[in-house]
């Protein structure tokens, strides 16, 4: 089994974003970027399935800047076999981006994406299930537990109530959830024999995908902020407080 | 144009974060629900109760026994023409969905919307909401998710619209449902609850999340939980609150050792009310709580209990 891993650069999930103070975004000068926490989370589900003897290749992808090589380095630190950068300074957006992974697809006919549920930047949670569709693929979203099951997979899915079960046929479409695994991380030995990969280089237009973005972004703002309140001394002067000031009980 | 507002159903109600997207769709055009499943009866007739509903739109087949993403996107996709934009509930099944409709039709989906400024302008939150971007979008038909705390869900009753029997087109649906776990609490669900009572790490183990309960029972309350206590085991993944569990804005909420790490706070800031009890009086929660009790939960919650209980048989 051939599986295809995109991952995403995005701002450090522990770094505080600031709005840009014309309003057209975020400040992403001088941040620190990681891999999107699910992606590495996706990596580290396809090296377990590589680790079981259920998997053969896996190819780590990005969309993006040449910076975005960095975080291919990273998933081929942890185990990946090699990369692909799909280069583009342009504003990329889902259906831009599950397009480009289409053609991918249809180059390396992998048998399995596995790939974050939602990018913690756009918050978007699209990219998967639109890759499934393009490729006419089942999806498996917002896994919490994969399992080899014959000639298909088996994916255990975090929903509002629960959990649920589904069984796939290959290939087929994954997106994980927190729960899925704890991602290793690389060590340095890893880290060295990473550097030998390779990471082949594409561009959107060689792909022929049109990656124009659909949504115009007219502003961003900050959300509104929270005066903090007070420091009560006792559980009495919580209750009357609730009860008396605040009317919520 | 009308639009198609696509409800999730349970044992023949409307869930709230449908109502929500319902009332979300008011200022787009004339409202069409879809309530799809293998048996809508029940599910049917609530939605044609909704205030604001138009028609609704029933489709019935075995293939809809489990909202899977296939069939519905492609049932979704064969009423599409003749609406100008197809919503749903940001709920696991609106997430899971609407994308895969939109892809099939070469749209962009704007997911988590949290206000409609018109037709084709719409407000979402980035950056675990510590960002709102407005956003254009030009698509010929607009896929939308819609954070159901961000608007008040329409009523259950109220509304009388007729249903019209829709088909789903043949699919061979190739992914299978097997099971579901679900948790059955007789607690109110999260994004409907009044109150929220949430515990996190601090609270240390399953067993002692049941001193939230006296607390929960007397105000009514939903237990939700940060990521720590749900990866703790401590209890089930569907009570996590924050930027990738449950998005909740109720009248209190109270968060009893949660330190407020931006992910948990981008799940409840929009709360109308905030309590934090935590140790630690560093810890980040209090910069945004309106009332914070820097003390030790053990002994807290118990006594909370008690007094909320004085208090109420006062009020009675
Ligand atoms: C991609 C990503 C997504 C995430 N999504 C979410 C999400 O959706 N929701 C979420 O919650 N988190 C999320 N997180 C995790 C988040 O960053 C924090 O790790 C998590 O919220 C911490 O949970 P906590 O506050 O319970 O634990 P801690 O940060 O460990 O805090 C425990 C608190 O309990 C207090 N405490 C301990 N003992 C007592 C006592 N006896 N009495 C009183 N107080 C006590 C401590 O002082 C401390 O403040 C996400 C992280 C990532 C990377
Ligand atoms: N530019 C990109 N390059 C590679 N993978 C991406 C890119 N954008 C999104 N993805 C993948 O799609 C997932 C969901 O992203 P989103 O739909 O933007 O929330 C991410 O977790 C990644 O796995």
């Amino acid at each position: 089994m051939k599986i295809l891993v995109p991952v995403k650069r995005v701002v450090d999930y522990n770094v505080k974003i600031r709005v840009r103070s014309d309003h057209s975004g975020v400040e992403t000068n001088g941040v620190k970027m990681s891999m999107n926490p699910f992606d590495e989370i996706a990596v580290e589900a396809a090296i377990r399935l590589k680790e079981a003897g259920a998997a053969g290749e896996i190819i780590a992808v990005s969309a993006g800047p040449a910076a975005a090589s960095e975080t291919i380095r990273t998933a081929l630190a942890m185990g990946a076999d090699r990369g692909i950068l799909v280069q583009s300074d342009a504003e990329l957006q889902p259906l831009g981006v599950a397009k480009l992974l289409a053609a991918l697809v249809r180059q390396e006919s992998p048998d399995l994406v596995i790939m974050g549920k939602q990018a913690i930047d756009d918050d978007m949670n699209a990219t998967g299930q639109m890759l499934a569709a393009l490729l006419g693929w089942p999806q498996a979203t917002f896994a919490s537990a994969i399992a080899v099951a014959g000639p298909g997979i088996e994916v255990t899915r975090e929903i509002d109530g629960g959990l649920e079960t589904l069984s796939l046929p290959l290939p087929a479409v994954i997106t994980t959830d927190l729960r899925l695994n704890e991602p290793r991380y690389a060590s340095l030995p890893n880290i060295m024999k990473a550097r030998k990969k390779t990471i082949d280089q594409l561009t959107p237009e060689a792909l022929g995908v049109d990656v124009t973005p659909r949504l115009r972004t007219l502003r961003v703002e900050e959300p509104p902020r929270r005066q903090a309140g007070r420091i009560v001394g006792s559980v009495d002067e919580l209750v009357a407080a609730l009860r008396d000031e605040a009317k919520v009980i | 144009m009308a639009v198609l507002v696509l409800l999730v159903h349970e044992a023949g109600r409307i869930k709230t974060p449908s109502r929500a997207a319902v009332a979300a769709a008011a200022s787009l055009g004339d409202i069409h629900a879809l309530v799809a499943g293998a048996d809508t009866e029940a599910a049917a007739q609530a939605a044609a109760r909704l205030p604001g509903v138009a028609r609704v739109l029933r489709a019935e087949a075995p293939a809809l026994a489990h909202p899977l993403a296939e069939p519905l996107a492609a049932l979704l996709v064969s009423l599409a023409p003749g609406y100008s934009h197809i919503l749903a509930g940001a709920d696991a099944i609106g997430k899971n969905v609407i994308p895969r409709a939109a892809a099939l039709l070469d749209s962009q989906p704007i997911s988590d919307v949290c206000a409609v400024i018109d037709a084709d302008h719409f407000v979402r939150p980035i950056y675990a909401g510590n960002a709102l971007a407005h956003v254009h979008s030009a698509d010929a038909i607009k896929f939308i998710t819609i954070r159901a705390a961000s608007f008040d869900a329409v009523a259950e009753t109220g509304g009388s619209a007729d249903i019209h029997p829709v088909t789903l087109p043949e699919l061979a649906t190739p992914a299978h449902f097997l099971r579901a776990e679900l948790s059955n609490s007789a607690r109110p669900e999260l994004p409907a609850a009044r109150v929220v009572v949430s515990g996190g790490r601090g609270i240390g183990s399953a067993a002692n999340f049941a001193l939230l309960d006296p607390v929960a029972d007397l105000l009514g309350a939903a237990v939700g939980a940060s990521r720590a206590a749900v990866d703790a085991g401590y209890i089930g993944n569907d009570s996590q609150v924050g930027q990738t569990g449950k998005i909740v804005a109720p009248e209190l909420y109270i968060a009893v050792g949660i330190s407020g790490a931006i992910q948990h706070l981008a799940g409840m800031k929009d709360s109308k009310v905030i309590v934090a009890i935590n140790k630690d009086a560093e810890a980040p929660i209090f910069q945004v709580a309106d009332f914070g009790l820097v003390a030790d939960l053990f002994t807290t919650l118990p006594a909370l209990a008690g007094e909320l209980a004085r208090s109420k048989a006062e009020q009675a």
